[in-house]
């Protein structure tokens, strides 16, 4: 590696043991990138702005217009790169990144990664959208209210809620925001004080229990039972006068639907608590049940998940955050309403929780959402729905004949996800699930593990959303085929993965160690030339 | 199999009966139908959603959507001078080609195997920003400055293990809202008074206020109001003789002019990336990011991803990773320091564009250019009877007040006649600081020419003489 460059020298190596799981041979983009301080030249510009102008006045008036105590005196340690090579750069690490757009991502379970159609991106961008300030006067704004309006409506529909806000910059948020609505309701009460927990599943996101231990609350988790999912005496057995709510997913990661699910919101609704819903991912049960009619009294979606936005590398996302009647008071402020034909931002709402997010979210999240919703109405709601769980069962069944995988629960039906086990691969062959999931990456895709706790074993999840083929898919199930059968056979070929990635395999013990960690360029050049990584440094100069 | 009554849509194709037939065939039903059995009937949806409509033809659902959008005017075809926590600055072309990339805009959190050029990317994007801020831990970036801010403070919070923090009053009051919410179950925000007038801070007001309850001071520079904060270090020094720390809200873009806030002792910086090529998007292009010095202590309190470099097999290759990552909520759930999920990536990689290309010179430049528009802008306009610009000597940056009670007119109205003649006036005030009487917050970028500036000031002239 040390004697050749780019992308072809990367192939050469990776050649022999790279994915081939379908007809076509298939490897990752390799580029080698410097790290972009690497590239600077001194003098080179990649960009001019629109400078000081004189007619405003000397340019000599502007340094004197900073105080001295405030004023940068040394220039900040940018780079000095031309444009065509910022582009390039870019342009090539892009091409190192497996979005949906390029890769059958199904590997990433509880993601919901799908098709994010164009259109929706070409309309997001026009200046009515991208280019509106959000302190306008609301008769120039009119367009988007009416969108954020009508995909209230809609949503309402979609939920059986009552009210929405858009506020919330992801579902992690919204979670967040209704553990607060749980606060703002049990304060109003009087109750406050008395109700400081907040109960959730183990196989529920997360954010279900770290949102409300943020909220201030002590969390109580529920495991679950033998069918799958808790037990409705187990819930009840955690429910005191001090129990404030209650969130779940479901299905939960699992992919297991909670058939009680309205015995759980009676219960808790019993003991003086709430329910909130935590549907980022919606997928498998769009227009086949709803949040309300199951008796819950808050929901989320996640805009980036089920209704098709991008997820952006990591956001923004977008959720939309529900409410019966009774709590649409407590929602954050502002909603929207229409008065006479015109859209109104609404902030008069004594009981809110006031500010989750600045102004109204991530609205052009809200633009798209709206269009894959108009784009597909209530039956192509319906289909995605039964598309995405026949998908998903259709790869489980595949799954299972592959030797290693299994699952827990095996009596119980799944909707739009599978969390597998791969322990039986591991007891076989020794390959664990963090092998496979390296190995997968040569096959130029995806392979994810679990939320903590890994309560199922050696786990995979993988969630086939609608926008995937049956040959998309047979694809995926192959490359799986394949690194079993190399398990069984070779594996040390699948415990020394990755071979056909872009990088090779990184030391992750410097991800943990303070002496080396490097979160930026200027951290690992101070640490390096303190000696943390051996040597002076040089040696590690890029090639 | 089930009789699809509407055609095979373009996003779902399994809904074509050869592949639909073989799957429903190798699963042995005659539809998906039968594959929701843990869904018990009372709790089905009867029939169907009801919802508009479909539009299956992309043209027809292009068409109505951008003439539902058509209504909107944007800063794009009026002249704005709108601020105050969301900002018109231009966006170089090269931002928006990265960001539209379809690899970048619909990957998500793959690992750094499948995902190497975002990984780097984001990496590049922390390296910039910790140039730009001379600091060496820089978060992936949250939802907004709000937020930024208000997981600021916790984290000073934790590190001392006080409850109270100190906030100037010259913070933006929406932003005071987001903190006061989220910090309040183990950190109160006591609100510290300012010189409303000038914007500035009085640090014998924070003397005053600081106690050994205190966790951390909060103030921003420049200010909500635009002032820049020349005794920004004073507060940092009091914060710190207390045994508190200090943290600071800051605008990237200023940071070409403006010194980082590191260089006067902050110990935590936050702010939003939305000036460095977000589009405002009606508010959606906001993106927050948190800074401050490679220390343990630091480090572990962040709750957001932390991406790091590492070395990989291959002599010389880099690869990347999440630094702790067992300190987040995806791992500790309720045990871990707040929450973290889905934050603003795009933003950080378009932001990491944007420093990219503009370098050391570039963001001077820029700053300069704001600097010199907003003291000619107040300089103008101050010169109009009856209207004041109240810190009128005092540095601002891109924001300033601008008070119009001598003219006898409310800022509503005067926005209302700015609008009819195709400009956005300043951000009304009177909400916010009623103690400002009827005054609005006005904005200025590098987008601003002389001709924009001396255009509102012959119309706020016009309709303050009519």
């Amino acid at each position: 590696m040390t004697t050749t460059t780019g992308q072809q020298g990367h192939m050469a190596k990776a050649g022999s043991q790279a994915g081939t799981a379908g007809t076509r041979r298939q490897r990752q983009a390799a580029w080698n990138e410097p790290i972009i301080m690497e590239m600077s030249v001194p003098g080179e510009r990649g960009f001019i702005p629109p400078g000081v102008d004189p007619e405003m006045g000397a340019a000599a008036d502007v340094g004197a217009a900073v105080p001295e105590s405030v004023r940068r005196t040394t220039a900040p340690g940018l780079p000095e790169i031309a444009q065509p090579r910022v582009l390039r750069h870019y342009t090539r690490l892009s091409q190192e990144v497996l979005g949906n757009d390029v890769s059958i991502d199904i590997g990433k379970g509880t993601c919901t990664l799908k098709y994010s159609p164009k259109v929706n991106e070409r309309v997001a961008r026009l200046p009515q959208m991208a280019d509106v300030h959000p302190s306008q006067p609301e008769e120039t704004v009119q367009g988007i209210l009416q969108i954020m309006y009508e995909f209230e409506q809609m949503m309402k529909a979609i939920s059986g809620m009552d009210r929405f806000s858009f506020q919330p910059g992801g579902g992690s948020q919204a979670i967040y925001a209704n553990a607060r609505v749980f606060r703002a309701y049990h304060k109003k009460r009087g109750e406050g004080a008395n109700r400081d927990e907040v109960i959730t599943t183990v196989f529920s996101h997360p954010v279900n229990a770290a949102c409300p231990a943020t909220a201030g609350y002590k969390v109580i988790t529920l495991q679950p039972g033998e069918k799958g999912y808790p037990s409705l005496d187990s819930l009840k057995r955690a429910l005191s006068e001090r129990t404030a709510g209650f969130m779940i997913t479901n299905p939960e990661d699992t992919g297991i639907f909670n058939p009680e699910i309205d015995k759980f919101v009676q219960a808790m609704h019993d003991a003086g608590g709430l329910c909130a819903y935590d549907q980022a991912n919606a997928n498998g049960i769009l227009g086949i049940t709803r949040a309300r009619d199951a008796g819950f009294d808050l929901c989320h979606f996640n805009l980036h998940k089920t209704f098709s936005c991008p997820h952006g590398s990591g956001g923004p996302g977008s959720a939309a955050m529900g409410a019966s009647a009774e709590l649409a008071g407590f929602l954050p402020v502002p909603l929207v309403d229409r008065r006479e034909g015109v859209y109104h931002l609404v902030y008069d709402l004594p009981d809110s929780i006031g500010k989750i997010r600045a102004y109204y979210g991530a609205v052009q999240g809200v633009l798209r959402a709206y269009m894959w919703v108009l784009s597909l109405g209530a039956e192509g709601l319906r289909e995605v729905a039964e598309t995405a769980v026949l998908n998903n069962n259709y790869v489980l069944k595949k799954m299972l004949e592959i030797p290693g995988i299994g699952i827990p629960y095996p009596d119980r039906p799944r909707i739009e996800q599978v969390r597998y086990t791969f322990a039986r691969m591991l007891e076989d062959t020794g390959v664990s699930t963090h092998d496979v999931r390296r190995r997968m990456a040569d096959f130029v895709t995806h392979y994810w593990t679990s939320h903590h706790p890994f309560l199922v074993p050696e786990p995979c999840t993988i969630e086939p959303a609608e926008s995937y083929s049956k040959q998309d898919l047979d694809d995926y199930v192959a490359a799986i085929r394949q690194v079993s059968a190399e398990a069984y056979r070779s594996p040390e070929t699948v415990k020394t993965a990755p071979h056909g990635s872009t990088i090779h395999r990184v030391d992750d013990a410097m991800l943990d160690d303070p002496e080396r960690w490097a979160v930026t360029w200027r951290a690992y050049l101070r640490k390096r030339a303190r000696g943390a990584y051996g040597g002076t440094g040089e040696d590690r100069k890029h090639r | 199999m089930k009789k699809c009554d509407h055609p095979v849509h373009p996003y779902i194709p399994d809904m074509a009966p050869a592949n639909r037939e073989e799957m429903l065939r190798e699963l042995g039903i005659a539809s998906a139908e039968e594959l929701f059995a843990d869904v018990p009937p009372h709790l089905r949806v009867k029939g169907l959603l009801d919802l508009p409509q479909p539009l299956l033809s992309e043209y027809d659902l292009y068409r109505h959507t951008k003439r539902i959008l058509a209504q909107n005017k944007s800063c794009a075809d009026h002249l704005s001078f709108l601020g105050g926590g969301c900002w018109q600055h231009y966006v170089p072309a090269v931002c928006d080609e990265i960001n539209s990339r379809g690899e970048f805009l619909t990957a998500y959190t793959g690992d750094t195997y499948q995902d190497h050029g975002r990984w780097q990317a984001l990496f590049e994007y922390a390296s910039l920003m910790g140039e730009l801020l001379n600091m060496e831990i820089v978060s992936v970036p949250t939802y907004d400055w709000g937020q930024a801010a208000a997981t600021s403070i916790l984290m000073a919070q934790r590190i001392t293990g006080r409850d109270e923090v100190l906030v100037a009053s010259v913070t933006s009051p929406e932003r005071l809202r987001i903190i006061a919410g989220y910090c309040e179950p183990t950190c109160a925000a006591r609100v510290v008074p300012c010189d409303l007038e000038t914007g500035l801070l009085i640090p014998g007001e924070f003397e005053k206020a600081v106690s050994d309850r205190t966790c951390a001071v909060y103030f921003e520079n420049p200010s909500y109001l635009g002032t820049i904060q020349a005794q920004a270090g004073e507060i940092a020094g009091i914060a710190h003789r207390h045994g508190a720390l200090c943290v600071v809200g800051a605008d990237p873009i200023s940071l070409g002019v403006l010194a980082p806030p590191a260089d006067y002792s902050a110990d935590i910086v936050c702010g939003d990336l939305q000036p460095l090529a977000m589009h405002m998007n009606y508010g959606g292009g906001l993106s927050g990011f948190i800074a401050s010095h490679d220390e343990p202590r630091f480090l572990m309190e962040f709750p957001t991803r932390l991406v790091g470099l590492t070395h990989t097999e291959a002599e010389g290759e880099y690869g990347f990773g999440e630094v702790v990552f067992s300190r987040t909520s995806f791992v500790e759930r309720e045990q871990a320091k707040e929450y973290v999920g889905t934050g603003t990536s795009l933003w950080a990689i378009t932001a990491g564009v944007y420093l990219a290309l503009l370098g050391p010179q570039g963001m001077k430049q820029t700053g300069e250019a704001i600097l010199q528009r907003t003291q000619y802008a107040k300089r103008w306009l101050g010169r109009i009877p009856g209207v004041t610009v109240p810190a009128i000597a005092a540095p601002s940056f891109k924001d300033f007040v601008v008070r119009l009670d001598g003219t006898g007119k409310t800022v509503s109205s005067v926005n209302k006649a700015l609008v009819e003649r195709g400009i956005f006036g300043g951000k009304d005030l009177t909400q916010e600081f009623p103690a400002l009487g009827q005054s609005a917050l006005f904005c200025v970028t590098e987008i601003h020419t002389k001709q924009d500036i001396d255009r509102l000031a012959a119309c706020l002239e016009e309709m303050v003489a009519s």
